[in-house]
């Protein structure tokens, strides 16, 4: 395996929440706590879990949208952590995003040209009638004609705003993208048609994608690496196959069992969660997951469980595992 | 479906007018600033006398004749100085807003958007200007700089600027949290870059709303410092002077300071039911 596109080691980010008037008691959420992630050129990493369990923060922290508390973020060699003003923007300059909401992605204020050519113009890579063939390029990348660069986005569908922001997102040819649950929003024939365009681009033009979604049937669908997150942890990375058919965490083998199947007549065991997501604000002692674990032991309460590398990139952070 | 020939605004802008042509009120706001701006515009065709020559054997000569608004004490045709006061009156009206919704925008949008210890600042100091009558400050301002209608201008829009700043840090605080801003950041967008091409653009709208609506008040006023001598100097024709000196004689010459007063009345009425009219319509939720 060649050296890591992306590199995130022991990432960590906390929002202080409004404490007492008097600046006393000023308790911490802590959002992501300690996340290590790796990601190669043209590879697609999902990132699933629950909503809260600090999934976006990371996209977001990796995009710098976000300042981290602590950790790096290796990108293409250079540490984004501690960067500031001009050498962020220009270390940045080859990541992009799309977001769920198409609606709100979107600056209704602005034409879908002057959209999809902003990443361009802003880094002064191009100017006036280039800004509107390079848009034009794009849109028809993702499906749509040229005929779209002097509408606004109020005048699309939800799956044809998700293209704009596609576009957007791989004019100025980036390396890699945060795909903050790109379809969530979508209806479900959309999804597919977003996903396989998504796809399609990728083997085109060798993006590197990190898919932020809680939907593990999309997240199979495209990925080839999973990282299942917890409470702002990762407790599973494993490849997409092995995670499907040997799930180590408990929390990911209930997380499989809650994904509905299409045969109603089909009926499986479900392990299922009891008990609500813990506050990221006290976090329970040992094992963030013991509290709902259907297989705590004595150990989980007092002691943070190690992370335990099961197979080639299949690692899980359970005391199960933990050989002693 | 409107051609896709025209220019992408063009083509919003044609679509507001539609609308506004099916407001009824908007149509009847529209109608009085349209009568305003028509008679100030060709004030030098329509009106029949010179409007600061002096005509003393036709001294307060009541509506009816060659004079359909009468004349004033010195026998100045009331109508003609009432049509060239549109103009004066309208020119404060447009420069204060500009100039006060410019400035304003500018304060809210950089104070809203970089939010923390600068916007605390920047809004407290909007609200003691606010927290005075803006009439009052406005008088003081105008007498502290001396009387001339450019200070009673300057005076004017100053304590017209918090209200847009306040409005457009409002809309700015949720702008910047849109993920079209993050988009922007991302892809190497500089703060100004944010500012104008992002918070500002969608700040518009309010500002607009918000523009026609206190473009009354300005016009009042203006012609409420002028009407005390703070505004403009005689012999020019302005509304507010017009009323103060015609009301020496409101008992007998009843039309002096009365069309004067008409015309204040109906400018101010129909920028706020124009306002109002364009507030319903350019809300997006009601647009589409």
């Amino acid at each position: 395996m060649s050296e890591p596109l992306l590199l995130v080691a022991n990432l960590c980010k906390a929002f202080p929440l409004g404490g007492g008037f008097f600046g006393g008691g000023k308790r911490l959420l802590k959002a992501v706590d300690g996340v290590d992630l790796s990601l190669s050129r043209g590879e697609t990493l999902g990132l699933v879990g629950e909503s809260g369990s600090g999934k976006s923060t990371v996209g977001n922290c990796i995009l710098r949208l976000l300042d981290p508390d602590s950790g790096s973020i290796a990108f293409d060699g250079v540490e984004l952590a501690e960067l500031t003003g001009q050498a962020l923007i220009k270390a940045r300059a080859r990541m992009q995003v799309v977001f769920q909401d198409p609606q709100s992605s979107l600056d209704p204020r602005m034409t879908v040209g002057g959209i999809v050519s902003l990443p361009l113009r802003v880094q002064g890579r191009a100017r006036g009638r280039e800004l509107r063939e390079r848009a034009a390029a794009a849109l028809s990348e993702v499906g749509l004609g040229p005929e779209c660069l002097d509408r606004y986005p109020h005048e699309f569908s939800g799956g044809q705003r998700q293209r704009i922001g596609l576009a957007r997102a791989l004019v100025a040819d980036p390396a890699f993208v945060v795909m903050d649950e790109p379809t969530s929003a979508l209806d479900v024939s959309v999804q597919a048609q977003i996903l396989n365009l998504m796809a399609g681009l990728q083997q085109r033009r060798g993006h590197a994608y990190l898919f932020i979604s809680h939907d593990l049937t999309v997240v199979r669908h495209v990925s080839r690496r999973i990282a299942v997150m917890y409470l702002g942890a990762i407790i599973e990375t494993a490849p997409t196959d092995a995670l499907f058919t040997h799930p180590a965490h408990p929390y990911t083998r209930a997380l499989l069992a809650s994904v509905p199947l299409p045969d109603p007549r089909k009926r499986r065991n479900l392990a299922r969660l009891t008990g609500d997501v813990p506050s990221p604000v006290d976090l329970p002692p040992g094992c963030r997951f013991h509290p709902r674990c259907p297989e705590a032991m004595a150990v989980c309460a007092c002691e943070a469980p190690p992370k335990v590398s099961l197979a080639a990139g299949h690692d899980v952070v359970c005391h199960l595992h933990s050989s002693g | 479906m409107p051609p896709r020939t025209l220019h992408p605004a063009l083509r919003e802008l044609a679509l507001t007018v539609r609308i506004l042509s099916r407001n009824p009120s908007a149509v009847m706001g529209g109608t009085i600033i349209a009568a305003m701006v028509f008679l100030a515009l060709f004030a030098p065709l329509l009106a029949p006398y010179d409007p600061v020559r002096l005509s003393l054997p036709d001294r307060l000569l009541p509506p009816g004749g060659g004079h359909f608004f009468g004349t004033d004490e010195l026998g100045r045709d009331i109508f003609t100085r009432v049509l060239y006061g549109a103009r004066i009156s309208l020119s404060i009206g447009l420069l204060v807003i500009s100039v006060a919704g410019g400035i304003g925008a500018l304060i809210g949008a950089t104070s809203g958007y970089f939010g923390g210890k600068i916007d605390s600042v920047v809004m407290r100091v909007m609200d003691v200007i606010l927290s005075f009558p803006s009439l009052v400050l406005a008088l003081a301002l105008a007498a502290a700089l001396g009387p001339s209608l450019v200070n009673a201008i300057f005076a004017t829009a100053f304590v017209m600027i918090p209200k847009f700043a306040r409005m457009v840090r409002g809309e700015a605080l949720a702008v910047r949290e849109m993920p079209f801003v993050a988009a922007s950041r991302v892809a190497g967008a500089g703060h100004g870059f944010i500012i104008r091409r992002h918070i500002l653009p969608n700040c518009l709208n309010s500002a607009i709303v918000l523009a026609t609506l206190t473009l009354g008040d300005a016009i009042l006023i203006a012609a409420s410092l002028s009407f005390i001598g703070l505004g403009a100097q005689p012999p020019t024709p302005e509304w507010g002077a017009m009323i103060a000196s015609g009301r020496k004689f409101l008992m007998d010459q009843w039309w002096y300071a009365t069309f004067p007063g008409l015309f204040i009345l109906a400018t101010v009425i129909g920028f706020n039911i124009f306002g109002d009219a364009l507030r319903d319509v350019l809300d997006p939720r009601i647009r589409r």
